[in-house]
């Protein structure tokens, strides 16, 4: 983040003999400059600031939405953690998804970014082709692997048709194959946004730290690993933290594909989380979840930031 | 550029990247290909070529999927949305970066902070406040949340582009007398197009694909966005591919147009707007 800087020092002799002229001044000077952030900084308040405060109180109290909350301490943290198996479920699933998003977009993502720098002919077509899917509505995306995945109609089938068996499976019918198959599809559409990203990131890295590597004798790996890692290490780092974060947050593909099921197989905090509120009505449990969610995310950001105070050595 | 300068043997390269080429575009090949398709033949060549081009499909999925209406709401909350955001947030970056508004700074790191906070954390009290106030179920009401989440982003990205510009005309003005808005509508508006048309794209995009945000806060079917309205159409013509893929691709070619016309500035804004916070 780039801070200005530019207000120090800024006015600091003004015309002590005129009053008014001081007053207008600071008006100008002090007042007037907020008055154009205040009607966005309202919304912001409104939509996003004070529900997240009433958010943490009403984590603390049995709510159905309507009528009066009821506090209850810290019940709903105890149910959810001890007794709530679903939770721990979906819980388990974030994980998964965590790990999953973390590694696989991210290989791909490298090793395509890496592939794609070297090329020249065709190399604009191909950053399109694999950028595409990345503005696809979530729906869309959705539906179209719902199409593909499809034990009868889907790739499977085609295969077996021809000959290859064994893979016209109903993968988001089954307990063992959903989550995995709607991480798939979600990262279809994911890991070319992050392949432009580290795209760019390379394109800033100087190109005399290539020809120093080559002079002294570094292959292929070599130049990756101590030089193109570390030049787009900030990037890189700044997409895992973003990413560890977001796993937690997803509901879109799963809710589209799945609703979760078969039997809670695909469940994660989020859509838990809507199920609780918006079709249970467990006001307060959901909020439980939210904060529980909100927790997380700030460990993450916060071990983050740790990190890179100590100089991102990692 | 990052590009070798002695012989490097690219046929490797080559060769995977062209294999994820497909794995990238063959999906959406294939929802085009059965979008003019009768179901007749999706049932019996669900991927490949129709071997005779059905249009009838996209007719029908216009009228089945009300997508006169749901695109028409679609459009508006873009619209609504993307004017909210230019102008609230335009305001904000330019007190931000120019009129040094004391605790400035201060105020960045609190837009940061709370950008990153979880939808999931505030959504619950949201959506009772939001029907206490009467603004469930209304196209005000989805389009201030849009605005209000989505302007962070706009006044990171508009705040560095603003101070990238020189402030030499500004000052020429204020020294012809010009007030503060004057400076602002005169002089900085005509030259923040290219940010604005950045955030601008960026934001329409994000909302045109908006689906959890409208799925909790909108359920008249007269108001619903495309995305939401397309997913009740899809549960309801589960079966039906040849149709729920017209609609589809209905739904995207808007999309893709602009994508493909505009690309850079579309990928700038986001690579901007996800790292140089």
């Amino acid at each position: 983040m780039q801070m200005s800087t530019e207000s120090v020092g800024q006015n600091r002799i003004l015309p002590s003999h005129s009053k008014s002229l001081l007053r207008g001044n600071r008006f100008r000077k002090q007042l007037m400059p907020w008055l154009f952030i205040a009607p966005i900084t309202l919304l912001h308040l409104m939509v996003v600031v004070g529900p997240s405060l009433s958010g943490a109180y009403y984590s603390l109290t049995e709510w159905s939405g309507i009528g009066d909350a009821e506090f209850v301490g810290l019940q709903n943290f105890q149910e959810l953690f001890f007794e709530d198996r679903n939770f721990r479920i979906a819980f388990q699933h974030n994980i998964y998804w965590l790990a999953f998003f973390v590694t696989v977009p991210f290989i791909v993502a490298l090793a395509v970014a890496t592939l794609l720098a070297q090329v020249r002919r065709g190399a604009m077509a191909m950053r399109t082709a694999f950028f595409v899917p990345y503005v696809l509505p979530s729906v869309v995306a959705a539906f179209i692997w719902k199409m593909l995945y499809n034990p009868q109609l889907g790739i499977g089938a085609v295969l077996a048709n021809i000959g290859i068996p064994g893979l016209d499976h109903a993968y988001l019918g089954d307990k063992d194959t959903a989550l995995g198959a709607i991480m798939f599809a979600d990262n279809w559409h994911w890991w070319g946004f992050l392949m432009i990203l580290f795209l760019t990131a390379m394109q800033n890295i100087p190109m005399d730290l290539y020809d120093a590597a080559k002079i002294d004798g570094a292959n292929r790996w070599q130049e990756f690993r101590h030089v193109t890692l570390p030049g787009i290490r900030p990037t890189l780092l700044f997409m895992l933290m973003m990413t560890a974060i977001w796993s937690f947050l997803g509901f879109d593909y799963v809710w589209i594909l799945t609703q979760g099921g078969p039997a809670g197989s695909s469940e994660l905090l989020a859509t838990y989380l809507y199920k609780q509120a918006f079709q249970r009505f467990e006001a307060g449990y959901g909020a439980a979840i939210g904060i529980t969610i909100s927790i997380i995310a700030g460990i993450i950001a916060t071990t983050f930031a740790v990190l890179r105070k100590r100089g991102w050595e990692v | 550029m990052l590009r070798r300068k002695g012989k490097v043997n690219l046929t490797p390269n080559y060769i995977i990247l062209l294999l994820l080429t497909v794995f990238s575009l063959g999906p959406m090949v294939v929802l085009v290909f059965n979008s003019i398709k009768n179901n007749l033949e999706l049932g019996k060549n669900p991927l490949g070529l129709p071997s005779q081009i059905y249009m009838e499909n996209f007719a029908e999925a216009w009228i089945q999927g009300g997508f006169a209406t749901t695109m028409t709401n679609s459009l508006i909350f873009v619209v609504g949305t993307v004017a909210g955001v230019l102008i609230l947030g335009g305001m904000a970056a330019y007190s931000l970066a120019r009129l040094d508004p004391p605790g400035g700074s201060g105020y960045m790191v609190y837009m940061l902070t709370l950008s990153t906070l979880p939808f999931w954390l505030y959504v619950i009290p949201l959506f009772i406040l939001w029907r206490n106030l009467g603004l469930l179920n209304s196209r005000p009401g989805l389009m201030i949340i849009y605005i209000a989440l989505n302007s962070p982003f706009a006044i990171f990205l508009l705040r560095s582009y603003l101070i990238s510009l020189p402030r030499d005309f500004e000052d020429a003005a204020r020294v012809d007398g010009a007030n503060e808005w004057q400076v602002m509508s005169r002089v900085v508006l005509p030259i923040m197009w290219p940010g604005f048309l950045t955030v601008g794209l960026v934001v329409a995009l994000a909302i045109w694909g908006e689906f959890q945000v409208a799925l909790i806060f909108l359920h008249d079917d007269a108001l619903l966005p495309v995305t939401t309205s397309y997913y009740n159409f899809q549960q309801r013509f589960g079966r039906n591919w040849a149709l729920t893929s017209a609609g589809a691709v209905m739904m995207i070619v808007p999309v893709l147009v602009i994508f493909l016309a505009l690309q850079r500035r579309f990928v700038d804004g986001l690579t901007q707007g996800g790292l140089k916070l």
